[in-house]
């Protein structure tokens, strides 16, 4: 065998279960995030370089997952659950403080949020849950689902972290969604549950709804994210002010701005032609992601990866929704191009079990 | 049982579904997903487009404001020199820690933490605190004034923790000799709520960003436009902190113009010296000019303590003083002018022709007049027991003869009198160039009528009455000028009639391009007497100082001087002979003297105001001799020659 051949080999075996129009998909995006971020965090580097080995290390995790096929990534859901409710109910007397919340949970030296392990065990769950009852799923299947949604969003809620919660909440039940629970009860559901909602919400919480209302009112307190990201993205124009020129961003105006609202600089920079690519590539990528889930085999990985699909989808439309000031400020970040090592390595998860849906069709379905 | 019907039909639909139709169902939901999805992206899209296309011009202005920066430089204030060039107000530099409040959220915990970096007193805070409620105009207030070195580098160290805070270098305004001519160069202080106003009508206002001080009195008001100058911008690129990036654009401010005065500070000094420990004023014009040479109001105050704002103990000192420091009393006092009307009073007669200059009275030492309906009769005293004798014009200036004005007032119209001592600018104001002059009483029919108008007064009160005019016929009753009016008419009188306008300031150097302007002599009217007349007015005022009662003062003067005395009553005695140091000295009589010099060809008229000093000839007429001394030989007056020491000799004194 030759060298080249090996090479060759070599290279087969590492992108067999790699799904190529997703993988080209996601590095535009990455690169896209990364050259934001240069000019976010300038003129320092430090996250810059975090970032990009954050970004290697999700792609081999990615990988991993990717090379996992299926029915064993199903297999994990019950652990992984169980871990994750554990460690919420650890956070509750462990964590650590952080603006308020705890969040955060410090493991060896290494700090992270269980609510972000919570986001992927809990479709995982139930996409499990489902599959377990393929073609004779009763009303209670979907109580017992409801259930399992309820407890640890009921968790994050007491940390406080409301917005994390209803992402919980809502990863859980676009699986139900999926799953075909009646529209009746979707709709009962919403309407029941938007008061309860506004009533447990916490007096900041409704400030940033308020604030939402009305940035402007008070343009010193909760108002003012918005204000100066609308400031920032209005003031980019057609073709943006041009990379490292954003003067929202370098006169720091702009606050969270390598997290959260990193794309109040991208759009400052870019303008509206850059935030059109970016939204295209998006689209492309749930795209990508409802055809896979479309095409899976099993009814696991077709509501595993149609779930994903929407998370995808709400997490970038909520980020980029509220950076432009048409929704409340809740703290989520875009995906791919929001600084931070957890997210990405959730997102890379994710990616990774579309990838493995995708890639090992043929074998389950024989 | 509506729960029951629910779950039945519910598990009923669930149990009968095939795979196949699963698999269609999941897929229409799919599709619904997808179909939210693009809705979902279309609003994102369309936000974006009404943000970046149709809203673009908005927040590109907004981006804009929060980049750009827009600072005020204030200009340096003009300077203020005498009439030698001696800088009398100036400008030094030095540090300030100041603090922008719009930018602090938490304004007492910086101050507190401040405070362990740079000391900081109750009355720096106490100021601040002030100046935080009167001004909502400044965009920075000062906290520390006049900070060290040290200060200023230690702060340095700690800058990054207080945003919002910094040190500036600024320019103070210092008044050099402190109290010396403080009435005229008046002070300038931290502009409040009123002057805002007051700028906002004058259309000035934003001339003044960035300014904190403005001209309160004395020339530093009068001249406040000149002395600003004009505001300068800077564009700068501020980050959100409000710091400094850099600088986009600049246009410097233009210093305000410096002015010169006539005020010559020796001879100023001197007549604040001379009159030492009394309350007094003092004016030196010059006839020909009407240039102000001196202008002395004892006491005075330091202006140095107004700039930063006055704290509240010597506020209350000044404000409370019955000495009354911060009484500009050569413009603002009004005093009688006591027998000093006399030498215009004769001229008055000569010109109508009541009286030639030999006519003459006998002098009884008390002139009656009868009133009222029972034939009453009314005496009026001279100071003299026995009276001066036989009494023509010469000698009823020379010995200052009340006789003889009792009977010329006796005999003249008020209102006659009135027209004519007009001319000399009495009872009116001699717009000099400073504000608040006063416009003392120059008597008339028309003026007692108009100051008896009110309801409180009845007919009987507003007639003019004989007494009326026969009081002050010897420039008591109801005359009352200022100190300035009475040195303009000396003046006025030393020119042979023509009358320039008083002022203070010579030369206006401007700010921007260096020009000069001078302030030219401003003829104001010009009086047509007869010489003979004016010859004997002089010629007596002459011997006032030759042989009558200033004769002791002036013995031996290397110069000639036409001077009157005068003395003023403060206090009725009704018949009862006057014994001066019996009588409280706050009631004790104004002493009063003008003069001018040298007779051929006036160089100076001066009027001297001593209050409650007594007699004039002895209180008055040693400061205008001791002025007079200094500014022809330029000889400086002894320690012991202030008023004080002179006047405890009481001996043969006499009006």
């Amino acid at each position: 065998m030759s060298l080249a051949d090996k090479g060759i080999l070599f290279w087969n075996r590492l992108t067999r279960h790699i799904d190529a129009p997703l993988m080209a998909i996601v590095l535009l995006i990455l690169a896209i995030g990364c050259v934001t971020l240069f000019s976010a965090v300038a003129p320092e580097t430090g996250r810059f370089w975090r970032q990009l080995k954050n970004i290697g290390l999700a792609l081999v995790v990615m990988w991993v997952v990717a090379n996992t096929p299926p029915q064993r990534i199903a297999q994990a859901a019950i652990p992984l659950y169980i871990i994750g409710l554990l460690l919420l109910i650890a956070v509750e007397f462990f964590g650590i403080t952080v603006n308020g919340s705890q969040r955060w949970l410090s493991i060896a030296g290494f700090r992270f949020q269980p609510s972000e392990l919570i986001k992927l065990a809990v479709p995982l769950m139930l996409a499990w849950y489902f599959q377990r009852f393929e073609g004779r799923i009763y009303w209670w299947n979907f109580l017992i689902a409801m259930a399992l949604i309820l407890l640890p969003t009921w968790l994050i809620k007491q940390q406080p972290d409301l917005g994390t919660a209803l992402l919980v909440l809502a990863s859980g039940c676009y699986v139900l969604y999926l799953a075909r629970l009646p529209w009746k009860v979707i709709f009962l559901m919403i309407g029941t549950s938007l008061p309860l909602i506004w009533y447990f919400a916490h007096d900041y919480q409704k400030q940033r709804v308020f604030a939402f209302l009305d940035p402007a009112g008070d343009p010193l307190v909760s108002g003012y994210h918005t204000l100066q990201a609308s400031i920032a993205i209005g003031s980019g124009g057609l073709y943006g002010k041009g990379w490292m020129n954003g003067t929202q961003t370098h006169l720091e105006f702009l606050p969270e701005r390598h997290t959260d609202f990193i794309f109040a600089v991208y759009g400052e920079e870019f303008g509206f032609v850059g935030n059109v690519v970016l939204l295209l590539l998006y689209a492309a990528l749930l795209l990508r992601a409802l055809a896979i889930a479309d095409h899976a085999p099993s009814l696991f990985s077709r509501l595993l990866a149609g779930a994903v699909a929407l998370m995808l989808f709400t997490y970038t439309a909520i980020n980029m929704g509220m950076v432009s000031g048409s929704l409340p400020v809740v703290g989520v970040p875009l995906p791919f191009i929001s600084f931070g090592g957890t997210a990405i390595l959730s997102l890379s998860i994710c990616i990774g079990i579309l990838m493995s849906i995708q890639t090992h069709k043929k074998f389950v379905s024989e | 049982m509506a729960f029951f019907r629910w779950r039945q039909r519910f598990s009923r639909r669930m149990s009968a579904r095939e795979t196949s139709d699963m698999r269609g169902g999941f897929r229409q939901r799919l599709w619904f997903a997808g179909l939210c999805m693009l809705i979902g992206f279309g609003a994102l899209a369309t936000r974006f487009y009404y943000l970046q296309i149709i809203s673009h011009q908005k927040y590109q202005t907004q981006a804009e404001n929060n980049r750009i920066a827009v600072l005020p430089i204030a200009p340096s204030r003009g300077t203020i020199s005498d009439r030698n060039g001696t800088l009398l107000v100036q400008n030094y530099s030095a540090y300030t820690l100041e603090i922008a409040p719009a930018k602090i959220e938490d304004i007492e915990t910086t101050l507190g933490k401040l405070n362990e970096i740079i000391e900081i007193s109750p009355r720096d805070l106490r100021r601040f605190r002030r100046a935080m409620e009167e001004t909502r105009f400044s965009e920075t207030l000062p906290l520390r004034t006049k900070l060290t070195d040290e200060e200023v580098a230690r702060f340095a160290v700690y800058k990054y923790r207080f945003p919002g805070v910094e040190i500036r270098a600024r320019l103070y305004r210092q008044y050099p000799y402190q109290k010396t001519a403080s009435h005229v160069l008046g002070y300038i202080g931290r502009i409040n709520d009123q002057d805002i106003e007051k700028l906002r009508q004058r259309g000035d206002i934003s001339n003044y960003r960035g300014t904190n001080h403005i001209g309160k009195t004395g020339i530093e008001l009068s001249y406040e436009t000149a002395l600003h100058g004009t505001i300068g911008f800077e564009e700068v690129e501020v980050d959100a902190l409000g710091r400094n990036v850099r600088t986009l654009s600049k246009i410097p401010p233009v210093v305000g113009d410096s002015l010169q005065l006539t005020i010559d500070l020796p001879l100023q000094r001197l007549a604040e010296t001379v009159l030492g420990g009394m309350n007094g004023a003092v004016v030196a014009i010059v006839p020909a000019t009407g240039e102000i040479l001196a202008m002395a109001s004892m006491p005075g105050f330091d202006p140095n303590l107004f700039v930063e704002g006055i704290d509240v103990s010597n506020w209350d000192r000044l404000n409370t003083s019955p000495d009354k420091p911060l009484l500009n009393r050569a413009i603002r006092g009004v005093y009688p002018p006591g027998s000093t009307i006399k030498p215009f009073l004769s001229l008055a007669a000569l010109t109508s022709g009541k009286r030639t200059s030999k006519q003459a009275i006998d002098d009884p030492g008390y002139f009656e007049i009868s009133g009222g309906a029972g034939g009453q009769k009314y005496r009026f005293r001279d100071d003299k027991i026995g009276g001066h004798g036989r009494v023509d014009m010469h000698k009823a200036i020379v010995e200052s003869c009340d006789t003889y004005y009792y009977i010329l007032a006796n005999e003249t119209d008020i209102d006659d009198t009135f027209r004519f001592l007009a001319q000399f600018g009495f009872g009116q104001k001699t717009d000099v160039d400073i504000d608040n002059e006063s416009k003392g009483v120059l008597p008339s029919r028309a003026w007692k009528r108009e100051r008896f108008s009110g309801s409180r007064y009845r007919e009987e009160h507003r007639r003019w009455y004989l007494g009326d005019s026969i009081s002050a016929g010897i420039g008591q009753g109801y005359n009352s000028f200022t100190p300035l009016q009475l040195a303009y008419a000396t003046a006025i009188l030393a020119n042979q009639g023509k009358a320039y306008r008083p002022h203070l300031v010579k030369r206006i150097v401007d700010g921007g391009s260096g020009e000069i302007r001078e302030i030219e002599p401003e003829r104001v009217r010009e009086l047509s007497f007869r010489k003979e007349h004016l010859d004997v007015i002089r010629d007596a005022m002459i011997d006032v100082n030759l042989k009558g009662t200033g004769a002791r003062i002036f013995k031996d003067a290397p110069y000639t001087s036409a001077g009157k005395t005068g003395t003023a009553q403060v206090f009725s005695l009704r018949g009862e002979r006057y014994q001066e140091l019996k009588v409280k000295r706050h009631l004790r009589d104004h002493a009063l003297f003008i003069v001018y010099a040298p007779v051929e060809k006036p160089e100076i008229a001066i009027a001297v105001l001593v209050e409650n000093g007594g007699f004039g000839a002895r209180a008055a007429a040693p400061v205008a001799r001791k002025l007079l001394d200094y500014h022809f030989t330029g000889k400086q007056p002894k320690d012991g020659d202030a008023l004080n020491n002179v006047i405890k000799d009481e001996t043969g004194w006499d009006e």
